[in-house]
């Protein structure tokens, strides 16, 4: 059984068809990409994977069951985090109250606690604290954890995000362009984070990005998208020397 | 981690015994007659106040969202609250003493009921649709309670009287009632707000799509931050009906609506020291400024005015100040004078 797998799946946007006919198989631990011209419908696959839209037709199978109509904090608490194409943090709050936010569905304690500081107040704040500083310091991250969000630099918001996304600890990451508007030295180094994600919280990666010497680094196989529609699908190599892929996109 | 919680705990010491030398301190005031009648009224003002001001902190500061008709919950719990107590007491079942503080849970449930019918069509909706939604709540619920129907709940424009404790016997019962209710008030929306609950709901401030995207139920958290709110305002309602003995819809208009808000704005939308100190200052500079107002919504309107071109983001923005970490700062600063004093 596939980790997620999508089939025949489509939206329509007012009369257009943003996707159509949409197979994905993803399973776990894999590293996948998913590539195309801009406007090509790779955001809003991630929209529909993650409960923001409905699809108009089609199926979305994860783990064996059906997501479809499940609301967002539902599908990210039974296992698919995302990060967004424009950073989306919680400006005025902390790097670790960021962190804390995504990570405490599984901390939980009822508002009585919370209110009087009772014993499970407590405990799930200490140990959240713990795990998000541990979180932070696998990214470098620890000594900016009492900072507020928006002043961090623009490539520690983009890992603050990805760091976000895995304290929801998903089965499976959505990463929307997470290498948009860095240089070559923070693409390198991005690659080798999401390399170490993928083995160290065991989570499969959905990654949507245009630069082609990060997504052939690191991508097992590669979903390739125009005008809403798949054209093809492989390993880097077979996507590299695809004659449709190269017109539409790469040799674009 | 275990020097963080002394530090915790330490603060917390300092607060208590804070709070309870004020307490003692106006107690005594009002309850020997130091403060006269009209003063003490004013202190017990203040709390009730702080207690409208700091829970609208909670929907337009920490969830962000505007709410111009906090004064209905207001008026429902004060309703819901006096005719409970003008039922026990009168027929003896039970002294002001036992009944006010179950009225005051009644005004608020009843509130909060309010809340539920009201936010659950209005938080759906993205955007500043609570804002106009309850807008109009308030106006129909002040309309709603001159209507002859519900003259035998509310008395209408003639007014109800409400059931309060002898000013003769014992002046400082009423500020005894106030005054807990705003210390709790101010401890559990403190808390709350540094929880996870809380965070979740800043989160929705801060981005909607994305707490939704982490796991945070939005429509949940919007919904709990605004019905908490009507809750405290209803219980708010209830003490100031018990307060002043005497109330008619026109005491819980927009105006007083208007009011509320103003305080928030005022000390910074977010901060609940902010929401206390303004609503401190906005309760007792009317009463100094006694001759002019007729002028007092000039004089708000002329301060927000102010405030929004100086400081939008009010008195305190976010920030809180905290009296432990003012004492910290003072002892450490002494620390450290006499340290360099001995080198
Ligand atoms: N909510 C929406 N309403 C209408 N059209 C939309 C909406 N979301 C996306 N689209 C359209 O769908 C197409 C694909 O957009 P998107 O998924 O963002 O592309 P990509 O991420 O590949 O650049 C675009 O033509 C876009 O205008
Ligand atoms: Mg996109």
């Amino acid at each position: 059984m596939a980790l997620l797998e999508t089939k025949d799946l489509g939206i329509v946007f007012g009369g257009l068809k943003a996707l159509d006919d949409v197979y994905l198989k993803i399973e776990e631990k894999e590293i996948i990409g998913l590539i195309g011209p801009n406007g090509a419908g790779k955001t809003t696959v991630f929209n529909l994977l993650t409960g923001v839209y409905t699809p108009t037709k089609g199926a979305i199978r994860f783990m064996g069951k059906s997501i479809i109509g499940k609301k967002p904090y539902q599908i990210n608490r039974i296992g698919i985090a995302r990060t967004f194409q424009n950073i989306r943090l919680f400006k005025a709050m902390t790097v670790l109250d960021n962190v804390k936010v995504a990570m405490q569905q599984h901390r939980r304690y009822n508002v009585v606690s919370a209110m009087f500081r009772l014993p499970p107040y407590w405990k799930e704040e200490r140990k959240m604290t713990e795990e998000a500083r541990e979180l932070l310091k696998i990214f470098d991250m620890e000594d900016v954890a009492e900072q507020q969000a928006s002043n961090l630099p623009y490539g520690q918001q983009r890992k603050l995000e990805i760091l976000r996304a895995l304290a929801a600890r998903p089965k499976l990451l959505l990463l929307d362009e997470p290498a948009a508007g860095m240089n070559p030295t923070e693409t390198h180094e991005l690659m080798e984070t999401i390399r170490r994600i993928r083995e160290m919280f065991g989570v499969a990666i959905l990654l949507i990005e245009h630069d082609m010497s990060l997504v052939m680094g690191v991508c097992e196989r590669i979903y390739v998208l125009d005008y809403g529609t798949l054209i093809a699908d492989g390993t880097p190599e077979e996507i590299r020397s695809n004659e449709k892929v190269i017109k539409a996109y790469l040799g674009g | 981690m275990g020097k963080l919680k002394k530090k915790t705990g330490a603060y917390y010491l300092v607060n208590t015994v804070l709070t309870a030398i004020l307490f003692t301190v106006l107690f005594l005031l009002i309850s020997g007659r130091t403060l006269n009648n009209y003063w003490s009224g004013v202190v017990v003002l203040i709390c009730i106040n702080v207690i409208l001001a700091v829970s609208l902190n909670l929907v337009t500061g920490i969830l962000g969202q505007l709410v111009l008709g906090h004064a209905g919950f207001m008026l429902v719990g004060a309703y819901a609250a006096a005719n409970f107590t003008r039922a026990v007491v009168t027929n003896g079942t039970m002294s002001l003493y036992v009944a006010l503080p179950i009225a005051m849970v009644i005004g608020g449930l009843v509130a909060a009921v309010f809340g539920v019918v009201i936010g659950i069509p209005a938080l759906r909706l993205r955007g500043d649709y609570l804002a106009i939604i309850t807008l109009g709540f308030g106006e129909i619920i002040r309309v709603m309670a001159n209507a002859s129907f519900l003259q035998p709940v509310t008395n209408g424009a003639m007014g109800l009287s409400v059931k309060t404790f002898s000013n003769r016997t014992d002046p400082g019962a009423m500020f005894v009632f106030a005054f807990v209710v705003m210390a709790l008030v101010i401890v559990i929306s403190y808390t709350f707000g540094r929880s996870r609950h809380g965070r979740s709901v800043i989160a929705i401030r801060e981005d909607e799509i994305a707490a939704e995207a982490m796991g945070v139920n939005t429509t949940y958290y919007k919904l709990f931050a605004f019905v908490l709110a009507a809750f405290i305002a209803g219980v708010a309602g209830a003490l100031y009906a018990h307060h002043i003995g005497m109330i008619d819809p026109s005491k819980f208009d927009f105006n007083r609506s208007v009011e509320i808000l103003i305080m928030v704005v005022l000390g910074g939308m977010g901060s609940i020291s902010g929401s206390v100190i303004s609503a401190t200052v906005l309760t007792i500079l009317p009463e100094l400024l006694r001759g002019f107002s007729d002028y007092r919504m000039l004089l708000y309107s002329i301060i927000l005015i102010c405030v929004m071109l100086f400081r939008p983001s009010g008195l305190l923005g976010r920030y809180e100040i905290s009296l432990p970490k003012l004492v910290d700062k003072l002892l450490h600063r002494k620390e450290k004078a006499a340290k360099t004093g001995e080198a």
